[in-house]
């Protein structure tokens, strides 16, 4: 070991008490024999799908166990002290004090009933390493250098009274304030905006470089990690699949899973040109939410054409869906009208015949709260076949298995329930039951946006063929220019309730943009070293959310 | 039916022990519910195991009878408030609007008056009959209910998989019974025997107060009644009941337990 390497990880064994339903509670490892070295000043990327075991090391690293989390084997040393061994008081010496942690999700990790400052510096005072006042004017300071508006002011307010990014902002304030000699990034901008997650990430990487800690930084996005990282070690399920610099991940990866990582988002879309009868037209449609006194949607004007893309993107807040609301009839707009499959439709739920209803359809961004949690897959998929079709036994049972051959899932799950599929199984019964109405639109609301880079491209590339084949219609609500890229046919850019630009895929992704379509274009992660400084250089307007 | 908890084990033992002996009430009974065959306050003995009672009838019977009306009644009572508490609530919750205020607001109201009293209030006008009893116990206690199953249904009614039968065009009743009962009752059950011991407490205290069941015919809280004299004589006789009652509660809630932690682990569902 050398007097550098700060951090050092031999052999780490973890692992968590399963209950499966109906069995008894057995152990499972959930990371098998993982090492790692870290010195003073650089940064170390953790990257992989949800169940990898990232943010599972990370807290490791802090000697801590997450809910039934227990760490059986190896070492973690830190300044050449095993911290495994070490007794509950010596662990809280270092949690808070030499090793810190920046969440998810700040919102949920601030307590909402004390000001930003007092949380910000209780670590830093507790742990006695700065007086009040000293931890105060530290906080400052950092705020400032976290390009926090107001650093005077802003620790005087109350964590809802400033925005996402800024709150994740100060959460690394807080993690950098007791001069920590390692600071552990889990997923820190994974929550916000692109346009906002971009300023938080230089934030982040600039105040890494100016007080030399060293940091893990956790993420499922290798773009994202590339702009902070010096080193990458690649995981999947508990296991190192590769490790190596960041250069080299990047531009020569070695194993065939960093391989597709590194590509991932190349499924390639051709256009297709309008037709003249749009299949669904929102015309001047203006919508506001009962009891509020501001329209959400302004005017929008947007059309679908048949068996065709239309991509709506924007920001959080930018009322894409609202749209969909309206469009489903769930929000009646206040002015404007809807017409679909050349007739007007009901602004309301109710007044919509079955006819509507059936031929459009909807998929929603979480597809575990999309599924009622006590149906088996077979009643999922086959309640519409039933309700719109009068399809009854084995009539049914064979369109669902022949449904779940579509969704390429075999019919061995019929039976199960919700909770026994994987997130990409999930998303694709919920198109599975969309698709069994025979529907000519379906609305995707953000339906990748949950899931990992390979399941997102893995469902993209089943909506392409499913769009082949039974010539539907899609509308793509989603903040990711990168699957709008993949797969939209025509766009709409929104922005604060307005339509910002739209028309076909090459116009609109193609010059002179618009300030905002802009910023959102470049503010979308490339998978390229050096790509956050040029960005930050060349970019004409801020995020909304700063 | 395998890996039962000791401690569910136990609350079903005694749980089916007391159904057990409520139904086959007169096939267990040593002798008649209201027969006289002995002295007053006998102590137990090989013909009489729990003594006798204040006027000289075997208390082994009367428990064994009082206890088939005072699970009757309770039984009975906590269904039709978990029918009426529970469809109104989800109802409620469904629709919303004026009717959810107005279910609201109307059980509010009831709430605001204490149970005991309002059902001694009603009593004292009404003819006490069985029938009548099961009826005001239900529906007073439905009001707890009907503000429970609002309380879940309202989180689950607006989740996306309800959104989407709605999308659907599925009726109410669909959305009522298929999407949004099935994941409401876990809790519904866990509160069902809570409500059940309610009841059981509940119909004692109206018995021993003289409002409940009425003589000569035993229930647990009659029995307590008529025999609490006999305390001050050192006479144990009123006991009996009132350990009966703690074990039966006791017991149901051990199940109730169980059967919560059972369904929410099963297959993953709402926790």
């Amino acid at each position: 070991m050398t007097e550098d390497t700060f951090l050092k990880v031999r052999d780490l064994k973890i692992g968590a008490t399963a209950y499966p339903p109906g069995e008894p509670p057995k152990w499972i490892e959930i990371v098998h024999g993982v090492s790692l070295d870290l010195e003073k000043g650089k940064v170390l990327g953790l990257i992989g799908e949800s169940g990898a075991g990232k943010s599972t090391i990370g807290l490791a690293a802090m000697g801590y166990g997450r809910g039934g989390v227990e760490i059986s084997g190896g070492e973690v040393w830190i300044n050449g002290r095993d911290i495994l061994s070490g007794s509950p008081r010596e662990l809280r010496r270092l949690r808070g004090s030499e090793v810190t942690y920046v969440s998810q999700s700040a919102a949920a990790s601030f307590n909402p009933a004390k000001k930003i400052m007092e949380q910000v510096i209780e670590a830093s005072v507790r742990h006695g390493k700065f007086s009040r006042s000293e931890a105060e004017k530290r906080a400052v300071s950092l705020f400032d250098k976290l390009g926090l508006p107001d650093p005077e002011t802003i620790g005087e307010r109350y964590p809802h009274q400033v925005s996402g990014g800024q709150l994740q902002r100060a959460m690394t304030a807080m993690a950098l304030c007791p001069q920590p000699d390692l600071v552990v990034f889990d997923e820190p901008t994974t929550a916000l905006d692109v346009t906002t997650q971009i300023d938080v990430l230089k934030a982040i990487k600039e105040a890494i470089a100016d007080t030399g800690v060293a940091a893990i930084y956790i993420t499922h996005d290798l773009a994202v990690v590339a702009q902070v990282a010096d080193d990458i070690m690649v995981l999947r399920m508990g296991e190192k699949v590769e490790y190596g610099s960041t250069e080299q991940i990047i531009n020569a990866p070695q194993e065939e899973y960093t391989r597709a990582l590194v590509s991932v988002r190349s499924i390639s879309h051709e256009e297709k040109p309008p037709t003249n009868e749009p299949l669904l037209s929102v015309q001047n449609v203006t919508a506001r939410y009962r009891g509020t006194n501001f329209d959400v949607l302004h005017d929008v004007s947007v059309d679908v054409h048949p068996g065709q893309t239309l991509a709506v993107v924007g920001e959080s807040g930018s009322g894409k869906s609202t749209l969909a609301r309206v469009i489903t009839g769930l929000l009646p707009p206040r002015d404007g009208m809807i017409e679909f499959s050349g007739r007007t439709l009901s602004p309301t739920l109710a007044g919509r015949t079955r006819e509507d209803l059936r031929e459009l359809q909807m998929i929603y961004q979480m597809a575990d709260v999309a599924m009622n949690p006590r149906h088996t897959v077979g009643t999922i998929i086959g309640r519409p076949l039933e309700f719109y079709f009068g399809l009854k036994g084995a009539e049914k049972k064979k369109r669902v298995k022949e449904l779940l051959d579509e969704i390429e899932m075999g019919d061995g799950f019929l039976d199960r329930y919700p909770a026994e599929l994987s997130g990409g199984q999930k998303q694709r019964v919920c198109i599975a039951r969309a698709l069994a109405a025979k529907p000519k639109l379906i609305i995707c609301d953000e339906v990748t946006s949950a899931l990992d880079p390979l399941v997102a491209d893995g469902i993209l590339k089943l909506l392409l063929n499913l769009q082949k084949r039974e010539d539907v219609a899609y509308l793509f609500i989603t903040h990711d220019i990168a699957t709008v890229r993949a797969i939209a046919d025509s766009i709409a850019v929104m922005y604060q309730g307005r339509v910002q630009r739209y028309g076909a895929k090459s116009t609109v992704l193609s010059p002179p943009f618009d300030d905002y379509t802009d910023l959102l274009l470049s503010s979308v992660p490339e998978m390229k070293l050096g790509w956050l400084e040029e960005v930050i250089e060349t970019r004409r307007m801020t995020s909304a959310g700063n | 039916m395998k890996n039962i908890p000791v401690a569910a084990m136990l609350g079903l033992l005694f749980t089916g022990l007391y159904f057990l002996a409520a139904i086959f009430a007169p096939l267990l009974a040593p002798y008649g519910m209201a027969q006289i065959v002995g002295d007053v306050w006998e102590p137990s003995s090989s013909r009489h195991w729990l003594g006798t009672d204040s006027i000289g009838r075997d208390l082994l019977s009367r428990m064994i009878y009082g206890g088939r009306t005072t699970i009757f009644i309770a039984t009975a009572a906590t269904l039709l408030s978990f029918l009426t508490g529970s469809v109104l609530g989800l109802i409620a919750a469904v629709i919303g609007g004026w009717v959810d205020q107005f279910l609201s607001r109307f059980i509010d109201l009831i709430m605001s008056i204490p149970t005991l009293i309002f059902a001694l209030v009603i009593l004292s006008v009404m003819p006490v009959t069985i029938p009548i009893l099961i009826l005001v116990m239900g529906l007073l206690d439905s009001t707890r209910v009907y503000r429970l199953a609002r309380a879940v249904a309202v989180d689950i009614n607006v989740m996306d998989f309800v959104e989407a039968a709605k999308l659907r065009g599925e009726g109410r009743i669909w959305v009522i019974f298929r999407e949004i009962l099935p994941n409401a009752l876990s809790p519904l059950i866990a509160e069902m025997g809570l409500r059940f011991i309610f009841a059981v407490l509940f119909v004692s205290t109206l018995s021993f107060l003289g409002l409940g069941v009425q003589p000569p015919q035993a229930d647990w809280g009659g029995i307590v009644k008529e025999n609490k004299d006999g305390i001050v004589y050192g006479i144990p006789a009123a006991l009996i009941p009132a350990i009966a009652i703690a074990t039966l509660a006791i017991s149901v809630n051990l199940v109730a337990d169980w059967v919560l932690n059972r369904t929410t682990s099963l297959k993953g569902g709402r926790g």
